[in-house]
């Protein structure tokens, strides 16, 4: 039934994982305290990236997974900012 | 039930349930996605408004409750080791201990919309057509709508949830068979990490 | 999994399970059942569409108000497209054709979750019901057009709630059976099925699937906005509260624009799989043909813009969405220019599924090639909105759509019901309804070149001779139709026994009995090394 051998992930990693998400958390709400101006957006979007791409990586096990699942992932990513970036050759270049 | 020669579709494999359950996740994406979509064409079109309307929002219970999925999210992740090693006790009070943190969330949620109620703030008030712009009618606008559908997510993922743990009881779910566990956690995941993004576009703006 | 030789005789309709009589149907997790549910429903909303259709015909044989007023025009063309697009040709080949034929022609059992599967089928009730319920019931027939462009679509009186939320179930029901037939594709593949043989039907379901998945919410959290808006007044798309409608067009067309490769693939695959079989000769260009089905299925889904031209967008989008709607056309050549290929030198049999393929041929490269009228921004702007368009999708959705579904029943008829069904009516049908279909919907393109608006039930006098012929043409059409349906009906239970393979279809469904057992195979073929379908 299960020949694949699941991968049992040890305690520890989620927890080490979960204290880089508080603290990448903590340091957005610093950094944005800070006027940076435009940057504000970009540093809360940068950071919030890196979290999502933790919390992909190990809580959801992609680390774990067979490579087309990461696939897909990227591709669905991918293809949305795509989207986003068309919807913006309107907005942006309007008159 | 003569010549029964019953369809039995009970063949377990738990990669197919795995992809379906990414499958699903990726709807769920692009239904925030449009979202996404709409959010940063009107935060490009009313820069100055998003930037005043988000100071009316508490970032201490938006990073609270930040911290709570967080921590939940590191919970059901664990009850899948604890499955695995057969420690069913703890997988269980992973898993309650996920359902209590979503369930404050909501709470957390409640006061803070609550309080927006109060000032006058909701969609359709007569108070944010007089006193606000465009702008920040359509931060809140969207604001609700946000977290509102985030909001359902939470509850739909509860309710996978104990419905999970059901299934543990009843060893329906257990050690070698699991792939319901992991997909509850997939899918707790996710409403974590839409909220991640949901957190500093709506709090930290400001 | 072990199953008896007993089987083989117990077929999927004669099959009694858990419950009897209609039950046994709707509680049915089979997939081949599943498929006859779909194609049953999908038939009966034809029926209610095309009359709808030829209503709006008759209302325009005369200028002036003909048998209807504006305002009952207005509901007629918006129900008319709600019916066709979101009932019909959005389901239609997946869901019928999918569905019966995926898992077999892959060589599995069924799909890979058949309650889902049985719930997608389901909700699609649920969503025509639903929409049904907005037709018979509250203040008005929706008179938005089937796009529910805002702000309309909030400002009008209309019961548009409960069409808006059936349309919402609608696209869920899609989106399981996309979600249901990926994993299937990637899970139940007999041994020895490589990607790379997969029949070009699976191919195209493989392609729509993903559309499917990651087009149809998009659409689904816009109609969730629109339906926030009309009751609590939200914003985002009001103009008056400072959103955006070309906003709401955007994120419409994101999903709408990827809906026609939806549409379209599915019915691409299927020729895909008459031709060679009737030019009795392998296929031309096997990967390239699945190449050419994922770029029409990528590429699809970033031009949603060339319907907004007239919208009010920025030149630079204008122009990106100009250029990348001609790459499009490029797979969809190579699609026509490989069909062809298989036909030359092959020993072509003139059979009714054939006819349908040419002739489906012929109307989508007049479509495709309308279609690069429309997708050129200096000449969209000149036939925008005109009878033009409403030709143009026809020809596409209509007449790809439609001419393929009708060849694949015509083709996998004798599997479906182990019947064979009277040749010589099929294909006096099938004439006259090509001939009644160039007859509606050619001159539609005069008139769109000459001005005439679409969407409107009265019409200039110097229309008036374009229309005569198209409301004729959809009389024949109608006839046609008649023709085909009352045989196929007829043949279901007077047709003669139609063997394993009638047509010497080279792909797993015909290794089969007609009809299919219950679990299709009593034991999982083996696909051998060098055994290949194409090449």
């Amino acid at each position: 039934m299960s020949e694949e051998k699941h991968h049992i992930v040890p305690y520890k990693t989620y927890l080490v994982i979960l204290l880089v998400l508080l603290v990448l958390t903590f340091v957005s709400i610093a950094i944005t305290n800070i006027e940076l101006g435009e940057l504000t957006v970009a540093g809360a979007l940068f950071f919030a990236t890196v979290k999502t791409f933790l919390v992909l990586t190990y809580f959801m096990h992609l680390k774990y997974d067979k490579p087309y699942i990461r696939i897909m992932v990227g591709f669905v990513f991918a293809i949305f900012l795509v989207v986003i970036i068309i919807t913006f050759l309107d907005y942006y270049y309007r008159a | 039930m003569e010549q029964t020669k019953h369809v039995e579709h009970d063949h377990y494999d738990p990669e197919a349930s795995k992809i379906g359950m990414w499958l699903f996740i990726f709807t769920e994406l692009l239904l925030f996605g449009g979202l996404f979509i709409i959010y940063s064409v009107y935060r490009y079109l009313n820069p100055d408004a998003f930037h005043l309307a988000a100071e009316e929002l508490d970032t201490f219970i938006g990073a609270v409750n930040t911290v709570i999925l967080l921590v939940s999210s590191m919970t059901i992740a664990m009850s899948t080791t604890a499955i695995q090693k057969q420690n069913y006790r703890l997988t269980q009070w992973l898993l309650a201990i996920t359902v209590i943190l979503a369930f404050v969330f909501l709470v957390n949620k409640y006061f803070e919309w609550g309080a927006k109620f109060s000032h006058g703030i909701y969609p359709g008030s007569e108070h944010m057509l007089e006193a606000f712009s465009q702008g920040e009618i359509l931060f809140f606008g969207l604001y609700f709508v946000m977290t509102g559908l985030h909001a359902l997510h939470i509850v739909i993922g509860m309710v996978f949830i104990i419905w999970v743990m059901f299934y543990i009881k009843k060893r329906k779910v257990h050690h070698n068979r699991f792939a319901l566990l992991e997909n509850s956690g997939l899918y707790w995941h996710l409403v974590d990490a839409i909220w991640i993004f949901l957190f500093p576009l709506f709090y930290l703006i400001s | 999994m072990q199953t008896t030789n007993a089987n083989e005789e117990v077929n999927y309709l004669e099959y009694k399970g858990k419950y009897s009589g209609i039950w046994g149907w709707i509680f049915s997790t089979d997939h081949k059942r599943i498929g006859l549910l779909y194609l049953y429903s999908i038939a009966i909303m034809f029926v209610v569409g095309a009359f709808l259709g030829l209503a709006m015909k008759l209302e325009l044989i005369a200028p002036g108000k003909t048998i209807m007023n504006a305002a009952t025009y207005n509901a007629t063309f918006t129900v008319h497209g709600v019916i066709m697009i979101f009932m019909i040709v959005i389901p239609g080949l997946p869901a019928v054709f999918g569905n019966f034929l995926m898992p077999i022609m892959i060589g599995a059992k069924d799909v890979a979750f058949p309650k889902l599967n049985l719930l997608s089928w389901w909700l699609y009730v649920a969503g025509v019901l639903l929409i049904l319920t907005a037709l018979l019931f509250g203040p008005g027939v929706p008179d938005t057009g089937w796009t529910f462009y805002a702000p309309y679509s909030f400002k009008t009186g209309t019961n548009l709630l409960p069409a808006i939320f059936g349309a919402f179930v609608l696209g869920f029901s899609s989106i399981l059976t996309g979600l249901n037939f990926l994993v299937t594709i990637h899970r139940l593949r007999a041994p020895g099925m490589k990607w790379l043989k997969l029949p070009l039907f699976v191919w195209t379901l493989y392609g729509t699937a993903w559309i499917q998945l990651l087009a149809t919410p998009v659409v689904g959290i816009t109609l969730v906005l629109v339906s926030l808006e009309r009751v609590f007044g939200i914003g985002v798309f009001d103009p008056v509260l400072g959103g955006d409608p070309v906003l709401y067009q955007h994120l419409f067309w994101i999903y709408s624009h990827p809906a026609v490769y939806i549409m379209i693939l599915p019915a691409m695959g299927a020729i895909s799989e008459i031709i060679p079989t009737f030019a009795q000769k392998g296929i031309f260009g096997y990967k390239a043909l699945i190449i050419s089905t994922m770029a029409i299925a990528f590429v699809g889904y970033l031009v949603w813009g060339h319907h907004m031209y007239t919208a009010g967008m920025s030149g630079t989008a204008q122009y990106y969405f100009s250029l990348l709607t001609f790459f499009v056309a490029i797979p969809s050549a190579i699609k026509v220019f490989n069909w062809i290929s298989t036909m030359y030198k092959g020993s072509i049999k003139l059979d009714t599924p054939f006819y349908w393929a040419a002739s489906f041929i012929f109307v989508f490269m007049i479509g495709g090639l309308t279609g690069l009228v429309l997708g050129a921004l200096a000449t969209n702007i000149y036939v925008h909105d005109t009878a033009f368009v409403v030709a143009h999708f026809h020809f596409i959705v209509f007449g790809g759509v439609g001419f393929s579904f009708f060849g694949a029943i015509h083709y996998w008829y004798p599997k479906i019901f182990g019947k064979m069904y009277d040749k010589y009516w099929a294909n006096v049908g099938w004439i006259v309804f090509f001939i009644g279909f160039m007859t509606l919907y050619t001159p539609m393109f005069y008139l769109g070149m000459q001005g005439m608006p679409r969407r409107y039930y009265d019409y200039l006098e110097e229309f008036h001779g374009g229309n005569i012929l198209s409301t004729f043409g959809s009389w024949i059409m109608i006839t046609g139709l008649v023709i085909i349906i009352t045989n196929l009906i007829r043949s279901a239970r007077k047709g003669e026994k139609a063997g394993i393979n009638p047509w010497g279809g080279k792909t797993l469904e015909w290794r089969v009995p007609s009809p299919p057992p219950l679990e299709n195979w009593d034991e999982i073929p083996v696909i051998g090394e060098e055994e290949s379908k194409y090449f």
